[in-house]
């Protein structure tokens, strides 16, 4: 449905976007996720045919944003940043605009804009001035505006972005019965909202894609350059340095664990498993080893990991033998 | 077909705007009532003119009398393209620079109508609304029709009543593109009200004695094109001198709204 080929967008000498490929298929929900200023909305734009690429090509339903960018426009339903709303608007009149603009034909409009605002459960505000509702419905009132025309495509950037946690559940439950009809791209940096809503995760960092694959095997893959959890019964220091001299340690965190143990956290070389040598070194030296288990990384770790430690992310890829995820360096 | 259904759905969508803020009604109530001041004191300054003249067509005997067009429509008409001037700015700063400060741009962008049916639609929402003011200001002239003993030509207030609208969508042509360059309307409204002041300027250069190059700069002026459609002639050149303004000033504004996706 949606095939990005070597997108580069560049602002002068800055490149927001740098060589990025994808590819959605038809019915999947993709979570996009970097962090601020990694090129979320600029690549999102791009495929609503808000700006145009520098290089490369994007293909929305089989069209090339740069080539029909009306043909795209009529299959892409877009929720910016900020909902593109006119606050001395009632939401129902500004409902009708935009199914007028978005090419509704007149017969359809009524049932259309009728099915928007039961799917966005905004009917208690259809007469309502813009202005003056909760930033929750105007967020509502934003996603009902993209999904109007029946869209092939739905991307919406950061559609939870500033709503209270039940409005959040409640968003991300809507995007959910979207999917299936729809193809949807969603950008955040929420990332629960991502294991919970996409089928498709695609990573992107200063530009570029760090790594794509599905939430669970992102977790998955990752567990070998994830943290052990030792429990030990003796005092804190002597059991620091120990851990300290076992070859392949990389940081040692110290947690609460209850009791008269201490837990610590030891994230480890990826691809290198230490269990074994960790569990000898701690019985020789006469400490009560009273648990020892792995901890996979949750998806914030692998987040900050692959954003933040470019050594980690161009090389875990031993760790992962059986998922094979693809990686882009 | 399309085309014209996109840009009459931008027309609406603007006047829910003029008529959901003050914009529209401030307009509206400023333009009627300086034309009513206007119309007033032109008309008793035409009664004074008038009596004079009986008096000395007494003495005299037979003189011609004078016309309600002339003394009476035809300064009114002069004097509101002065309060055009003040009001156009108005009508167009928010145009633009509203949809890119709430971001409603990027709708616009985004949905299937080209930049042009976006120009236009915003154009001629401003125009429509200006028409709608020279016509409440009309009104007042229906007096002649009504009491003159002879009353005045239609045809030379139709014109002149033309002269305004084209005038002054010029004015609305220009100010649409200079709300393209800003996100704050109040810069936009500011900026176009110097533009359009600068321009006004530039007819005050037509002088019979003026040389070739003050010609020029005469005839760019909008002013000058103005007193032949008020007196009721119609040249077609000075229709089309109105019409190139404002699609020049549309091309500009079409061009800037797509050139700042591209820097953007």
């Amino acid at each position: 449905m949606i095939e990005v080929e070597g997108l580069t967008k560049r602002y002068g000498r800055q490149t927001a976007v740098d060589g990025i490929s994808f590819k959605v298929q038809k019915g999947e929900i993709l979570g996009f996720l970097g962090p601020n200023g990694a090129g979320k909305t600029t690549t999102m734009r791009i495929l609503t045919c808000f700006l145009p690429p520098t290089s490369g090509t994007a293909r929305v339903a089989g069209y090339d944003v740069f080539d029909d960018p009306l043909q795209v426009k009529k299959r892409v339903g877009y929720l910016p940043e900020t909902p593109p709303l006119y606050p001395d608007m009632e939401v129902e009149t500004f409902l009708d605009f935009v199914a007028k603009i978005k090419g509704v034909v007149a017969r359809d409009r009524k049932g259309k804009i009728g099915d928007a605002i039961e799917k966005c459960r905004i009917g208690d505000v259809r007469g309502k001035l813009i202005g003056k509702l909760s930033k929750g419905y105007r967020q509502r009132v934003g996603i009902a505006q993209a999904i109007l025309h029946n869209p092939d495509v739905l991307i919406l950037d950061e559609p939870t972005s500033g709503l209270d946690p039940k409005q959040i559940i409640e968003t991300r439950e809507l995007i959910k019965g979207l999917g299936g009809d729809h193809t949807i791209i969603l950008s955040t940096h929420i990332l629960p909202e991502v294991s919970m809503t996409c089928g498709r995760v695609v990573i992107i960092n200063n530009g570029r894609v760090v790594a794509e694959d599905t939430p669970d095997n992102l977790t998955h893959r990752l567990k070998g350059a994830g943290a052990l959890r030792l429990e030990v019964r003796a005092a804190a220091g002597p059991v620091f340095d120990l851990i300290r001299t076992i070859p392949g340690v990389l940081n040692i965190r110290q947690r609460d664990a209850g009791g008269d143990a201490t837990a610590y956290e030891i994230e480890a070389e990826a691809g290198k498993d230490i269990r074994a040598e960790l569990a000898r070194a701690v019985v020789q030296k006469g400490f009560d080893l009273v648990g020892l288990s792995q901890v996979g990384m949750s998806l914030e770790e692998i987040f900050l990991h692959l954003t933040t430690t470019d050594a980690a992310a161009e090389n875990p890829a031993p760790a992962a033998n059986a998922a094979t995820p693809e990686v882009h360096p | 077909m399309t085309a014209i259904r996109n840009i009459a759905a931008i027309v609406e969508k603007e006047w829910r705007h003029y008529f959901g803020s003050p914009i529209a009604y401030v307009a509206l109530f400023v333009w009627t009532l300086l034309f009513g001041i206007f119309f007033y004191y032109a008309f008793t300054f035409f009664l004074r003119q008038s009596m004079m003249m009986m008096q000395q067509a007494e003495m005299g005997g037979g003189g011609p009398k004078l016309s309600l067009n002339e003394y009476l429509i035809r300064p009114v008409i002069h004097n509101m393209a002065v309060v055009a001037l003040f009001l156009a700015p108005m009508l167009t700063m928010r145009l633009f620079a509203e949809e890119k400060r709430q971001g409603t741009l990027e709708l616009l962008a985004t949905s299937p109508i080209t930049d042009w049916e976006i120009v236009l639609g915003k154009f001629f929402a401003a125009v429509s609304l200006y028409a709608l003011m020279i016509v409440a200001g009309l009104v007042n002239l229906l007096v002649l029709w009504r009491y003159a003993t002879t009353p005045p030509e239609w045809k030379p207030v139709v014109t002149g009543a033309l002269a305004l609208l084209l005038f002054g969508s010029c004015f609305i042509a220009l100010g649409t593109f200079v709300s393209t360059l800003t996100r704050n309307q109040i810069v936009a409204g500011i900026l176009s009200f110097c533009l359009f002041l600068g321009i006004w300027t530039l007819g005050w250069g037509d002088d019979p004695s003026a040389g070739p190059v003050m010609k020029v700069v005469a005839y760019l002026g909008v002013t000058t094109h103005m007193e032949d459609l008020v007196k009721g002639v119609v040249d077609l050149k000075d229709v089309v001198f109105y019409l190139s303004f404002i699609l020049f000033g549309l091309f500009l504004a079409e061009q800037s709204v797509e050139s700042q996706r591209w820097r953007a």
